[in-house]
């Protein structure tokens, strides 16, 4: 059987295709940035970098306020969110997420608003410190939610897609805080999100290879292909930029705004991949009868 | 036969797993099943539409189509042939769409069947993109915005009845019983069928070692699982969480790391 020739039911999808609405790969963004930035927060107040400190809170600050938002809106039953509250499953990265992102919208508001108005200098501390310990599983959760799917290119790329939100949330998280900060205080915030870039354009590249070339075809082509390219260019641009310009305050600001294009971009670029992906029975069926031909005969038939 | 997910925790409770065994070799495509299904759970119209898909106008399993007969029209050596299979919810033993479901409204019931509570569920949709047979989806019919799949007549269950689709179907395609009795049923029919020659027969759901568990639905099928829409390797992806966990874990891990080293080294 060639990839040509797969059987199916007249063409149709075998798996659905996601419901979820825009609102999700923007979440992706900025959840994934206000958890890189209250890390970066936490971590340059520990090493006595206040305007950095302050900044990177601030922008962990919007973050946390438009994302439950976002969740929110993109719910059939947007008035019953508070069902998800009624449990803890660890067999649903949802509900797992949703107590991280309980956690770390809580505590980096009040962290926040301590610093916004100056008082309470101690809850302030425990606050921030935290919403950065819990910063890294903010930007990480959600590349394990949607691994946890049927969805062809999410989840045979369980092993990249938390690595490569990861980068993505460095390279937003940095580059934004690059562009906020005086020069002279911005350095962590410029090498994160270097770092960040070169993560995240490496991963994508592992695992486009490791799909393989028909898993990977909704990350290379059509609407996931045209965002990754969008993405690479700008992370490509934005990194070289924030190496080279990055100590001038316009290259900062610049080479921070390309880093963010390129972070929005991938979150798009995995989301509508996952979409076609579903929407094509090839891409489900094909690998699913490979696997099956190589034990022997489809375990589900006997 | 082993029970669903969860079954045990209902202690003295529990009733023998119930499923379905849709025998495709007598189906006649008069779609009852579909019928006795919409008008016994109140499922909505959901547009009525001209496919050009053979008979089938129903298209796929969804919130406002809980039984969907597939029609296929084949040209062989021997002749022509139909093939007609009455497709419903395979209440997985290892339940993708219960696993992910971050509400609670996804439950294992005491038949061992797996059934949304309509009160609970919030509409995420986590558990559409859980599903490797793409059976649940949401009805965005009269504001409704919940997820919806087939129940297997819960409420009839309860009290002693068999589900409207089994009750309605005329030819026994559609068997509804104990899984035990129905696997065992299903492996005598596809015995009598191989014996006269039928070699195309095949079960599909009835091995407890698959993906998912083994199925609380089994199917009779005369060909290829592709040609009627169905995975031929289905997997609860919940299957691969640990290998997840474990990446994410990594990542977020890398992730302070990388924070760590921005700061490493000398200011300017």
């Amino acid at each position: 059987m060639t990839s040509d020739s797969a059987l199916s039911y007249y063409g149709k999808p075998i798996v659905k295709e996601p419901v979820w609405k825009s609102e999700i790969p923007r979440y992706f963004f900025s959840g994934g940035l206000a958890g890189a930035s209250a890390t970066l927060s936490a971590a340059a107040r520990a090493a006595g970098n206040d305007a950095l400190a302050r900044r990177a809170l601030y922008v962990a600050a919007t973050g946390v306020t438009v994302s439950p938002y976002l969740l929110i809106k993109d719910l059939g039953r947007p008035l019953r969110f508070y069902n998800m509250m009624r449990v803890f499953k660890v067999t649903s990265p949802m509900s797992v997420g949703t107590w991280i992102v309980a956690g770390e919208g809580t505590s980096t508001g009040i962290a926040a608003a301590c610093e916004l108005l100056d008082v309470l200098p101690r809850v302030r501390a425990s606050a921030r410190a935290f919403s950065g310990l819990l910063g890294p599983a903010m930007a990480t959760y959600t590349g394990a939610l949607v691994a946890d799917s049927v969805v062809p290119a999410w989840h045979e790329a369980r092993h990249e897609l938390p690595l490569l939100f990861a980068g993505s949330s460095a390279a937003a998280a940095g580059g934004i805080a690059a562009a906020l900060t005086p020069v002279a205080a911005a350095r962590p915030a410029r090498r994160l999100g270097l770092l960040g870039a070169i993560t995240e354009l490496v991963t994508y590249r592992v695992m486009e290879k490791r799909l393989g070339a028909l898993v990977a075809e909704p990350y290379t082509k059509g609407e996931g292909g045209r965002y990754a390219k969008a993405a690479e260019a700008a992370s490509l641009a934005g990194g070289a930029l924030m190496l080279l310009a990055g100590r001038n305050r316009a290259g900062a600001i610049a080479a921070g705004a390309l880093l963010a294009a390129g972070s929005w971009c991938t979150r798009f670029a995995v989301y509508h991949a996952g979409k076609a992906s579903a929407a094509d029975p090839r891409y489900t069926s094909i690998p699913q009868r490979a696997r099956a031909t190589e034990r022997g005969q489809p375990a589900v038939t006997r | 036969m082993r029970p669903g997910d969860g079954q045990t925790t209902y202690g003295l409770q529990i009733q023998p797993r119930v499923g379905f065994f849709t025998d495709t070799s007598v189906c006649i495509g008069c779609k009852a099943c579909e019928v006795a299904c919409k008008e016994w759970n109140l499922v909505p119209e959901d547009g009525l539409v001209w496919t050009g898909n053979s008979y089938d106008n129903t298209g796929e399993l969804s919130a406002n189509s809980w039984r969907h007969v597939a029609f296929i029209e084949q040209e062989r050596d021997d002749g022509f042939r139909w093939l007609m299979s009455s497709d419903v919810c395979k209440h997985c033993t290892h339940a993708g769409c219960l696993d992910v479901c971050p509400t609670g409204a996804i439950t294992r019931t005491e038949f061992g069947t797996v059934v949304i509570q309509d009160d609970v569920c919030n509409g995420c949709g986590y558990c559409v993109t859980a599903c490797p047979f793409g059976v649940i989806s949401r009805r965005e019919i009269g504001g409704d915005g919940g997820m919806h799949k087939c129940t297997l007549c819960y409420d009839r269950l309860e009290d002693g009845l068999e589900p409207a689709c089994a009750k309605a179907c005329p030819t026994k395609s559609i068997q509804f019983g104990p899984l035990d009795e129905l696997l065992a049923r299903a492996q005598g029919r596809l015995d009598d069928l191989h014996e006269t020659g039928v070699a195309d027969a095949r079960l599909y759901g009835a091995n407890e070692n698959d993906g998912v568990g083994g199925m609380g639905s089994v199917f009779l099928l005369l060909d290829e699982p592709e040609v009627y829409g169905l995975p031929p390797d289905p997997v609860d992806p919940t299957q691969n969480l640990r290998t997840i966990w474990g990446a994410a874990a990594a990542a977020a891990t890398l992730l302070a790391a990388g924070v760590a080293f921005a700061f490493a080294g000398a200011g300017e």
